[in-house]
């Protein structure tokens, strides 16, 4: 059974997935099952991770027991698809089986009243398979593949409510950029499949000897999966799609968001990681680019009114700080000393934000949609005196707004300190953007709290109460993983963050395929 | 000299193709044209795919009643599979696409995409 687990990630939410439209007509049923399938799915989550951080990187190979065809002059190479799953694998697993679980069960309440809910878990399901398939598939084609199914799954939920026109406006930028990003991958590969006959990224990395075809290769790889991410310049498509998406979506998009990410992480460390002197170039890229999304980010955010699009460019600016911690460990990864010093740190910073910002973040989104959920308006100038009504969702906010902003118990802070203290020692410049980009976030969220939970009671929302009880669950699990995650970061970045970093940078174990080879 | 063009023909389409469809994407309003030149790109990424498969006087790579001299002389069976794969996603794709464009046009009353501008700042 166990050896199965990373087929069964896949296997169980694709099982879900084309089981729920079964239950047209009955949306409850469709919720619970959606819940129990995702429940299911953290459960084999939260083994793989035991499993990996125990016994080191798995394999599974589809359709065999061993991933190589052995010709008979004694050459192997792998020929099936093969699913790699290290720990950074395992960690970006864990994130999106966690908030498929609270995505689901927030949904149970905060969609109640729309139809067609049994396509919305369908598709729910669907984008954590694409996900999951994302990061822990060994393959370059499979990658291609499972980007597409998260880009379709993901722009179809934007798309939801589609009584509005916003969001098939919002639906369809989204599904224009993953289209087009998709595409670029899947030229990127066809250059290096023609170059090297194979697409597994193990035996790949092993061969590539950086031709001029290669660095057009890197090159589309590195900026369509960046404009995946969005980051700077090709941000655009974030805030409409996350404001126009249901709450309940909001934290399983964000991991689809953060996918492209690992992907990112995973062509400059793993496919391109033996080329040793350019690597320090697309790392100061990297770190540029981290700085600018950061700051560009921010400074978008100050002037919205939208309560859903304000934190969306907060969501910009803080991917910002992901590629920045990791690109600093990039731009030293040929350079012993340093990557002793300080660079393990910055990828560690950087790793153990996407978590934080995956909780925090949702954690936001969440109580925006209570907030519509209870108002029917994202505009914040309509909105006041709310804290009272709703005294769990205010608390929720706060602890979610202190994290973002990085205030010490919370875990915002662990992992920007380090984000700051390490980039520090690479340039003091970057951590100096990264400090004020903070003090902008905090600045942003004072107002938004002034102007939707202080103030006096407005008229309009004399007889609203609290939320229902699931999305209260969700969202009050979410701050209780915020403050744990603050209070002690040492264990989460021991258990989780560290054999991730080292998972990165150990390009000898992952190309022998784990020891099979 | 004029082998060298025919050989390589097909990647000179690909690079039109792909010049066609960025330019389509990037500089036409009609969002059905938008739509359009996605497909190009497809298309073109596809044509890549298969001309990096073909082989001159090679063989199906199919085993059962191959001929004799198919043997070490067959095409490698990856790129179509990849081919084939990419052409049905890519059906999805713009299958979603044109239903978001009709969505669109039904609460927009239109389809230029200078004026589908709702959400922005």
């Amino acid at each position: 059974m166990i050896e199965h687990l990373p087929a069964l990630m896949i296997a169980v939410p694709l099982f879900g997935a084309f089981t729920t439209p079964l239950l047209k007509g009955k949306p409850r049923a469709a919720a619970l099952w959606a819940l129990a399938i995702t429940a299911v799915t953290l459960g084999l989550g939260t083994l793989l991770v035991r499993e990996v951080t125990a016994g080191g990187t798995m394999i599974y190979v589809f359709g065999a027991d061993s991933p190589g065809l052995v010709l008979p002059s004694g050459y192997r190479v792998p020929v099936r698809i093969i699913f790699e799953v290290d720990a950074m694998g395992a960690f970006m697993a864990l994130s999106a089986v966690l908030m498929s679980f609270i995505g689901a069960m927030y949904s149970y309440s905060h969609v109640e009243r729309e139809s067609g809910l049994e396509k919305y878990y369908s598709l729910l399901l669907l984008l954590e398979v694409g996900i999951l398939g994302m990061v822990l598939t060994g393959d370059l084609f499979n990658l291609f593949v499972f980007l597409e199914i998260a880009g379709i799954a993901g722009s179809a939920l934007v798309g939801f409510r589609n009584y509005r026109g916003e969001a098939s406006e919002a639906g369809i930028k989204y599904l224009i950029v993953s289209a087009v990003a998709s595409l670029m991958v899947l030229f990127s590969i066809g250059l290096l499949y023609g170059q090297y006959g194979n697409l597994n990224i193990a035996y790949l990395s092993r061969q590539i000897g950086f031709n001029t075809v290669d660095m057009i290769a890197l090159g589309i790889l590195f900026a369509s999966f960046a404009m995946k991410c969005g980051s700077v310049p090709t941000h655009h498509w974030v805030p409409d799609a996350y404001t126009e998406v249901p709450a309940g979506i909001n934290p399983t998009l964000l991991v689809a968001t953060y996918a492209s990410l690992y992907a990112l992480f995973r062509v400059s460390f793993s496919l391109f990681g033996e080329i040793t002197l350019s690597m320090s170039s697309v790392g100061w890229i990297m770190s540029i680019l981290g700085v600018l999304t950061m700051f560009i980010g921010v400074t978008m955010a100050l002037v919205q009114k939208d309560v859903k699009r304000l934190m969306s460019y907060h969501a910009i600016s803080q991917t910002g700080y992901m590629l920045l911690g990791v690109g600093v460990g990039l731009t030293v990864l040929n350079d012993p000393a340093k990557l002793a010093a300080f660079g393990r740190d910055a990828m560690a910073g950087g790793i153990f934000h996407i978590i934080n910002h995956i909780i925090y973040k949702s954690l936001l989104l969440m109580t925006a949609g209570a907030l519509f959920y209870v108002t029917k308006t994202r505009n914040l100038n309509e909105m006041g005196g709310l804290a009272r009504k709703m005294p769990y969702t205010t608390i929720a906010f706060i602890v979610g707004a202190a994290a973002i902003s990085g205030i010490p118990p919370f875990n915002g802070f662990a992992s920007k300190f380090l984000i700051y203290e390490t980039s520090y020692q690479l340039n003091p410049l970057l951590a100096i953007f990264a400090m004020v980009t903070s003090v902008l976030t905090l600045a942003s969220f004072v107002k938004v709290f002034a102007s939707a939970f202080l103030g006096p009671p407005v008229k309009e929302y004399e007889n609203v109460g609290e939320v229902p009880k699931p999305m209260i669950a969700a969202m009050l699990i979410l701050a209780a993983l915020c403050i744990l995650f603050g209070l002690f970061p040492n264990v989460v970045l021991d258990k989780l963050v560290y054999p991730a970093v080292d998972a990165l940078l150990n390009l000898g174990g992952y190309q022998t395929w784990g020891g099979v080879l | 000299m004029n082998n060298v063009v025919l050989v390589n023909l097909p990647f000179v389409v690909v690079a039109l193709l792909l010049a066609v469809g960025f330019y389509t994407i990037g500089f036409k309003r009609n969002l059905i044209k938008v739509v359009i030149g996605i497909e190009i790109l497809e298309g073109a990424v596809n044509l890549f795919l298969i001309a990096l498969g073909y082989v001159k006087g090679a063989y199906a790579p199919i085993y059962t009643m191959a001929p004799p001299q198919a043997e070490n002389n067959m095409v490698l069976p990856t790129p179509q599979a990849l081919t084939l794969t990419s052409i049905v996603i890519g059906v999805a794709v713009s299958a979603l696409m044109l239903a978001f464009a009709v969505n669109i046009y039904r609460h927009y009353g239109t389809l230029d995409v200078t004026k589908v501008r709702r959400l922005r700042g």
